[in-house]
Order: structure tokens, then sequence, then C-alpha cells
């Protein structure tokens, strides 16, 4: 059995990489099969598919072809992954530049009403070639802070391209031309429901758990209640808190002055912050637990009392773990406020069920990637800071 | 039989085991000594071929372990690791019925031979057989991880450490019920330690690693009498030295004719223990009885100072 | 105090079940919420109905889910598959930062509304957790127990069939335990793709400003959840209890 491998390995025909088997394949199979772009004489009917060879002027599809399998070829070579990186990062910058051009030459000149959208080929090889930067990265074991960097580049560019108008011929950009204004509203919302009850998470879980540890004989209750909360489906739960908040905004004196209402954005906060407490409060707990005897031992043995432990030595030491709770809720609460939208709520969520509700798909996409996005980038930022909240040695204790 | 031939093993370049050539006979019991990091363990993991030599050849009563594929070879085998490694989501019996199921033996004949291992460690089967192994404790764990490597009756039994995990008083009357178990089945024994009491106390010979290498290769008494470098020595104990190498004969030994004042030892005791009835006692001598109390002779400090010394 | 929870959780099964055969019965319970003329129980569609395909729909992506997740998580555990953890590490752990809309609502452009799209979403969100579960069981096996399964001659089937699998049970069943939560939830919100699931029932309710139908198709879909996490979890306890060392 040994034998058969070691002579494997000294083969070097066989030098074929597994994730780069699979990213070359994935893009062989959408350059070949499936359509680049979708074209529809207006936002109403139903589109026809588009060919690379014919969503952009055939010299540049020619080009386009020819250096994406050139690279699809190349991810199949065993190679250095700072290489594979680099040509993973170009070519998909080179996709998005290539749909806003198939958006240009598709659509006849001076027509209002023509629709262009990237079809499933597109979004398969921005998922093939996504596959191999992610491999890259994690082959580089590139630590957060790198890729913060590359996730200011990404802006970077999508700022440059969105601000010379590279995407402004297809549908999604006309979509959000139709709504500029509310867009930014929806965002503005959408955030501030999200990181606003992690706030507040944060603020009572944190005490919750630092009392559930000195007290735990309450740990099992508060945590199974918690629990129970968080097996509740979203949908419901917004649900849920429709008719108690109307009783308390009719009811309660000056409730309503505040913005309290049945539906709206106070129902959805509140199931927000609820879904927030068991990640935050079961972290501290484990946070604190996990600090080591001898270190809390040494703690009192210097005299330092018990809220001095706590500050000084508990509480920094347990700080990666609850900032890895505060991760799992804000990456949870950006994609759930989507749903927000159903009761009024509003966020990104709004385009997402209006652009269900007409059908149109571009607008689903206006609601949908922006909130994928803010997850994403929420998830980076938040590991920077686990990182930097972690003792320098990477050691087992961070979790 | 086992014949070790010329077997080297490295990893990433770094030699763990050197050109080692060394036979171990069927029903001996040899310990392989040495200190962490000196390759006893891989030489043992490539008898059962748990590690693949990369120079040489081991042969198995005349096989080469290569002939064979690995999984069956193990099942010819028995293994005990330090940690015991039982299946903590099987029973007991189900552990020690391991090997004979992999072998396809019909129900019958495994249940009647977990029962008779079960009994032959002191373990009652209607008790213990259902229990999971969290509910043992660690010596029983330890009996039971030996059972189920003597479960489908291998001539062979390699052991890696496998008291390590035990309390001293536990650890005792293991490695005697070991050596009652290999006296009584006649098992091939190779067991590696680090402790070099225990290398004594089990091996019938010992082979003292170092390095990578074999350093020594005999049986107790000439590997304390001449240890074969200063490193040996070192493992050996200079204070302890004589005091081994008494325990490793008995009074009928050196018995003389004549008598003593005192209390009669009995001609069963290790020297090592009349010396201390002695020392306790006073005496330069003490008169010897067999087992029944009639007298047989006498044993004197002078013959017990003879036995203890080294060479030269 | 501690067959509390029991009695409450069969209190639950039993009105949930009472419910959904007779929801007539609990008419005079809801009307006070429906206004005017509105009826007090949603009558477009049987709720015992919509509660099965929502419960159908849930058990066959999740199965499917699961038996794929745990494939893969096997295959690159073996030595074939070593190259690809990272990498397999890497892609579950972006694909946990899609919320479960975002992937419902992205599906419905590639495949239309109704069954598929939501399928397709509680199918690709199930894998993750599954996936990352079997995953940790797999890499994380007592090292002493893997040695002794070596050495007892087992073959890298009945190694991975009869002691690794086997070990990772309770774990993968943690995997499928969230997965079927998830699930549960990302089907009630399938009912905005016109899949017919219970969410229908709360879209309604909030469609026709009618509290009633709002609060009882919420209360059947949490309790429901709540159930059904419950029972994955003492199944996983008991599995758990024989193995603990």
């Amino acid at each position: 059995m040994a034998t058969t491998a070691a002579s494997a390995t000294k083969q070097p025909a066989l030098h074929i990489d597994k994730p780069g088997l699979l990213v070359a394949g994935l893009a062989l199979v959408a350059l070949v099969f499936l359509p680049f772009a979708t074209f529809r004489a207006n936002r109403i009917v139903p589109g026809d598919a588009v060919a690379l060879w014919n969503a952009v002027p055939h010299s540049l599809a020619i080009v386009a072809t020819l250096v994406i399998a050139v690279v699809a070829a190349l991810s199949l070579v065993r190679s250095h992954p700072l290489p594979r990186l680099a040509i993973g990062a170009g070519i998909l910058a080179f996709l998005f530049v290539l749909i806003g051009l198939s958006g240009t030459h598709l659509t006849p000149e001076g027509d209002r009403l023509a629709r262009v959208s990237p079809a499933s080929g597109f979004w398969l090889l921005v998922f093939a070639f996504g596959l191999l930067v992610t491999d890259a990265l994690s082959r580089l074991a590139a630590g957060p802070l790198i890729r913060l960097l590359l996730l200011a580049g990404f802006y970077l560019l999508l700022g440059g391209g969105l601000t010379i108008g590279l995407w402004d011929d297809l549908s999604l950009m006309k979509e959000y031309a139709n709504r500029a204004a509310s867009f930014w509203n929806e965002g503005r919302s959408h955030l501030l429901l999200a990181v606003g009850s992690v706030a507040a998470a944060i603020l009572t879980g944190v005490p919750i758990g630092i009392f559930c540890h000195r007290a735990p004989s309450l740990r099992g209750a508060v945590l199974n209640v918690l629990n129970t909360i968080q097996t509740i489906p979203s949908m419901a739960m917004f649900a849920l808190l429709i008719a108690p908040l109307g009783w308390v905004a009719a009811n309660v004196p000056g409730a309503s002055a505040l913005g309290i209402r049945g539906i709206g954005a106070a129902p959805a906060f509140l199931a927000l912050y609820l879904y927030s407490l068991l990640p935050v409060v079961a972290n501290t707990i484990a946070g604190l637990a996990g600090v080591a005897p001898d270190v809390r031992e040494a703690a009192r043995g210097t005299g330092m009392t018990s809220l001095q432990r706590l500050m000084k030595i508990e509480f920094p030491l347990a700080l990666p773990t609850i900032l890895t709770g505060v991760r799992i809720v804000l990456v949870q609460n950006i994609g759930l406020v989507t749903i927000a939208a159903l009761i009024g709520g509003g966020g990104f969520g709004v385009f997402v069920f209006q652009g269900l509700g007409q059908m149109a798909a571009d607008l689903v996409l206006l609601g949908a990637l922006p909130t994928v996005l803010l997850a994403f980038s929420a998830a980076v930022i938040l590991d920077v800071l686990i990182e930097l909240a972690s003792p320098p040695p990477s050691g087992g204790s961070a979790r | 039989m086992i014949e070790i031939e010329g077997v080297g093993k490295s990893f990433n370049g770094l030699t763990a085991v050197d050109d080692i050539t060394m036979t171990i006979n069927a029903h001996e019991f040899v310990t392989i000594v040495g200190m962490s990091g000196s390759g006893k363990t891989t030489l043992l993991r490539m008898i059962n071929r748990l590690v693949e030599l990369d120079r040489g050849t081991i042969r198995i009563d005349g096989v080469d372990n290569r002939n064979v594929p690995g999984p069956e070879l193990r099942r010819s085998m028995g293994y005990v690791i330090q940690q015991h490694g039982l299946f903590p989501h099987r029973t007991v019996a189900e552990n020690i019925a391991t090997v004979p199921r992999l072998l396809g033996w019909d129900r019958r004949r495994i249940k009647a031979r977990v029962d008779e291992l079960l009994l032959l460690f002191q373990l009652e089967p209607e008790v213990y057989g259902p229990r999971y192994p969290h509910e043992l404790s660690g010596g029983q764990q330890q009996r039971v991880g030996v059972g189920r490597a003597l479960a489908a009756q291998p001539n062979i039994l390699l052991m890696d450490e496998p008291f390590g995990a035990l309390d001293p008083i536990i650890r005792n009357k293991a490695r005697e019920d070991l050596l009652a178990i290999q006296k009584r089945l006649g098992t091939t024994i190779v067991m590696v330690t680090h402790d070099m009491e225990e290398a004594l106390a089990l091996g019938n010979r010992i082979a003292v690693m170092d390095a990578g290498k074999l350093i020594q290769y005999a049986d107790p008494a000439e590997v304390l009498r001449y240890p074969a470098s200063a490193f040996v020595e070192s493992l050996v104990g200079k204070a302890e030295r004589p005091f081994r190498l008494l325990s490793f004969s008995r009074v009928a030994d050196i018995m003389e004719a004549g008598p003593a004042e005192g209390p009669a030892v009995c001609s069963d005791l290790s020297l090592r223990d009349a010396l201390a009835e002695m020392l306790w006692h006073g005496a330069s001598s003490l008169p010897v009885a067999d087992g029944n109390g009639d007298l047989l002779g006498r044993i004197t400090l002078e013959a017990l100072t003879r036995n203890g010394a080294g060479p030269g | 105090m501690k067959w509390l929870p029991t009695l409450l959780r069969a209190l639950a099964f039993w009105l949930l079940a009472a419910f959904l055969v007779t929801p007539r019965s609990f008419a005079p319970l809801f009307s006070g919420l429906a206004q005017g003329t509105a009826p007090a129980i949603y009558d477009r569609a049987s709720l015992l109905m919509l509660a099965a395909q929502h419960l159908a729909l849930v058990f066959v992506a999740t199965v499917a889910a699961g038996v794929l997740a745990i494939a893969l998580a096997i295959l690159v555990t073996r030595r074939f598959g070593t190259e690809l953890l990272p990498f397999a590490r890497s892609v579950v752990n972006i694909g946990q930062t899609f919320p479960p809309v975002a992937v419902l609502a992205l599906a419905v452009p590639a495949t239309g509304f109704g069954v598929v799209p939501t399928f397709l979403a509680l199918f690709l969100y199930a894998m993750l957790p599954i996936f990352e579960n079997t995953l940790t069981g797999l890499t994380n096996l007592p090292r002493d127990v893997q040695e002794a399964a070596r050495g007892v001659g087992m073959t890298g089937w009945q190694r991975l069939f009869s002691v690794e699998l086997p070990l990772c049970l309770p774990l993968i069943l943690a995997g499928v335990r969230v997965a079927a939560v998830i699930s549960l939830s990302t089907a009630t919100i399938g009912s905005t793709v016109a899949a017919p699931t219970l969410g229908e029932v709360i879209i309604a309710g909030l469609q026709s400003n009618n509290l009633a139908f709002v609060l009882q198709g919420a209360l059947v879909v949490a309790v429901m959840a709540i159930l059904i996490h419950d029972a994955l979890f003492a199944l996983e306890r008991h599995l758990a209890v024989r193995g603990t060392s």
C-alpha cells in the first residue's frame, strides 16, 4: 500500500491539483454548456439565453474564452498558492468587466426598456474561480488582516466599477437607478437593525453570562430558555411578536410615541435581540469557564479582589470566545433582517420580497447581493477583532 | 519466532530505527527498553506493519511479513497499547469479540471465547460483559485490552507500554497476571517499556535501545552484571543493581548444609527477600525450610554477598 | 421539577395534534383577533396538509443533504482527499455567511417559483452544519482508539463503518438537528416563493391584516420546531451516554 503511494508521488505526470480539477471542471461546464447572459426586450417578458460568443463582440469573446480556458488549465497544475490567488482574483475581475461589457453590447442603442442580466454560466464561472481564490487563501493560511486588506481591495474595485458606470447597462443597476434613494435608506435600517440588536444583546448578554458563570445553578435553566427561543423559526418569531407589541402600543402610554408598533421595526428589533442572546450568553459562559484554574488561582494569590480578577484576568482571557459569539450573531442577524421586511421592518429584504412579488429576479438580487456582502464583510471584520483579542502565540485557548 | 534482520526506518529523513537485527524465539517474553524517541515503539509497530519498514526484513515463523496483507497480519497477532484503546461505543464483550468477528467465527464460539477470557481476567462474564468501557476501573479496562488482544488465540502478543496508565499497586498485580497467563498459554510476547525495572521483572531477554540502535540484547542477569555501555549502566541504576541481581535467584540455589539460629526462611524466597530478612533480624545466617516447614539447611550472608556482586 | 419539561412537551404535542386535526374547535380562542367577519381559522387550505407538506420538505431536504454531506466529509478525511480538506473547510466557512433567505431568493431566478427553489435552499443550507460536524468528528477521534482499530487488523472500510462513524454519530446527529431547525425556518419563508408550507398561513394573515392567521401559523411552526429540536436532542443524548469515556 505504502509502496504504491510512494511511487505515485514520484511520478510527475500525476501532479494534478484536486481542488483545481473541480475549478477547471466547473469552468468548462459553464463555458461550454451554459448561457453567459440573459436578454429581455423589457422587464416583464421571459428572457433569451445568450452564449458568451454573442454576449460580447466576437473578437472579445475569443479572447475571453482563451483567457478562461488558460486560467482553468493553470489551476489544474499544482503550484504555489500565491500565483493561484493572483490569477484567481484577476480572472474574477475580468469576468465582472466582461458582464458589464455584455450589457452594453446587448442593449440596442437608445433602447431604455431592454434588460440584460448575468446568466447561470456567468454565476458558475464566478463560483468556480471564487473556489480557486478560497483554496489559495486557505493554503496560504492567510491571517484575518490579509483577508481584511483583500476585502478592502475588493470594495475599492467595486467602487471604481460603479463610479465609471461599468455595469450601468445591466438590469440590476437599472433597478438600482429607479430606487437609489430608498436603497440607501433600506441599507441604513438594515445595518441599524442588525448592529443595534447585537449591541443590545452584548450589553445585556455579557452580564447575564457573567452572572450565570458565578451562579452555576441558574446556568442550565437560562441556556435552556435561550435555546428554545433560538429554535423558533424566524418568520414565526416575527409574527408572534406582532400581537403583544401591538397591545403595548395601544395600552402603554407613550409607547407608540417611542415608535413601538405591532408591525415595523419594533418587533423586528426585539426578535433579533432575542435570537442574539443565546450565542452571546453561551460564549460568555464558555469563555469564562475556559480560563485555566491555575491562572485564576494565581490571580487570587496576588490578592486581587473578585471584581479585579473578573475585569483584569478572566474577562480579557474570555474575550476571544465572546467575540466568536458576536461574530455568529452579527452574521446571523444581517441575514435575518431580510425577513423583517415581511412585517414592515425595512432593510434590504424589502427589495427581495418586492422582487419575488413582481417576479423580477434583478430586484431580488438588488436586495440579496448587498445582504450577502454585508454578512461576509462582518465575518471578515469580526475575525480581525477576534485575532486582535487573542493572545499572541495563537494557542488553543481562543476557542 | 520473529526474525528481525537489518531493519531500518526513517521519518522525513530522520532515522528512527537503525539497522536492527534480533531474533525472538517462540514462547519468549522479550522486553524492549529505551527512552522516548529511542525507536522502540517504531520497531514494535513494524512487526505488525502499523509502520512499514524502509530497510531489512521481518519474518514471522519464517514468512516475510510483507507477504501477508496488513490487516490479516495484524489479526494474527495481539496488540495492546498504553491507553488500552477500547472502543467506547462497544460493550466489553463486543470489544473482546472484535478479532474473532473479523475472522468470521460463529456466534457460539465467540461467546464461549469471550466468557473464557473474562474469567481468565477475573471479570464475571454476566456482570462485566454487557458493560461499556467507561464503566470499568483503569485496571479492568487494561485487562479487557489484553483480553481483546488474546481473543483469537494469537501466537504473538505485541504490547506498547501496556501498564503505563495504571497506578503502582495495580501495575504490580497486572504484571503478575500477565506472567501467569504467558506461562499458561505459551504466547510469545514482545513488550515495549521505558521502565528498566519493568523490563527486568518481566523479560526473559531484554533489548536495550538508544537513538534507534540496539545497544544490548541479553537476559536480565547479564544486563545487570555486564551492561554493554555506560548508557545501559545508567538505565540499570548503580544503587539498585545488586538488589535486582539478587531478585533473580532463589534461596534454594545457594542453600548450604548446616545449622543456623533464628526464624526459618522459605527455600522459594528470592535472595533479595532473604537478605531483607537477615538484615531485619540482624543475623549473618538463617535456617531454610521447605513449604511444609521441614528444615533443609541454612543460608549465609557471605553466600548472599557473593551473588549480589558484579563481575571482577 | 424534573418532569415539568417533559409534561410541557407532551402537552404541547397533543395540543398541536388536536389543533391540526380539528382546527375549527379552537376557533373561539382566535376569534377575538380576527377583525369583523374575517375567519378565525385559516380556511384556504387544510392546516394538517400544510404541516405535512412542510415537514416532508424539511425531511427530504435534510436527509438528502445529510447523505451527501456525510459522504463528502468521509471523502475529504480519507488519504485520497486530504488535499481537499482545508479547501472544504473554507468553503463551508464562507457558505455559512450566506443567509438562508439570500440562498432562497437567489435560487428563484435560477429555478423559478415553488417547491424547487425552496428545496434547493434547504438542501444547500442543511449540508453545511452536517458536513462541518461530521468533519469535526472524523478529525478528532481519540488516537488510541484509532490505533487500536488498526492494531486489531481492521481494514480502512471496517474502521470507517464500525469505529469512526459510530463514534461520530452523536456529533453528526447534532449537525442534523441544527440543519433540521434551520430547514424548518427556511421552509416557512419558502411560502413567499409559493412553496406550500405553514408560512402561507402567516403571510396570508399579514396580507389580510388578520392577526388570528398570523398567530396560529406562528404557533404551529414554533411548537413544531421546538418539539423536533428536543426530540433530536434527546436522541443525541441517548446515543452519547453510551460512548462517554
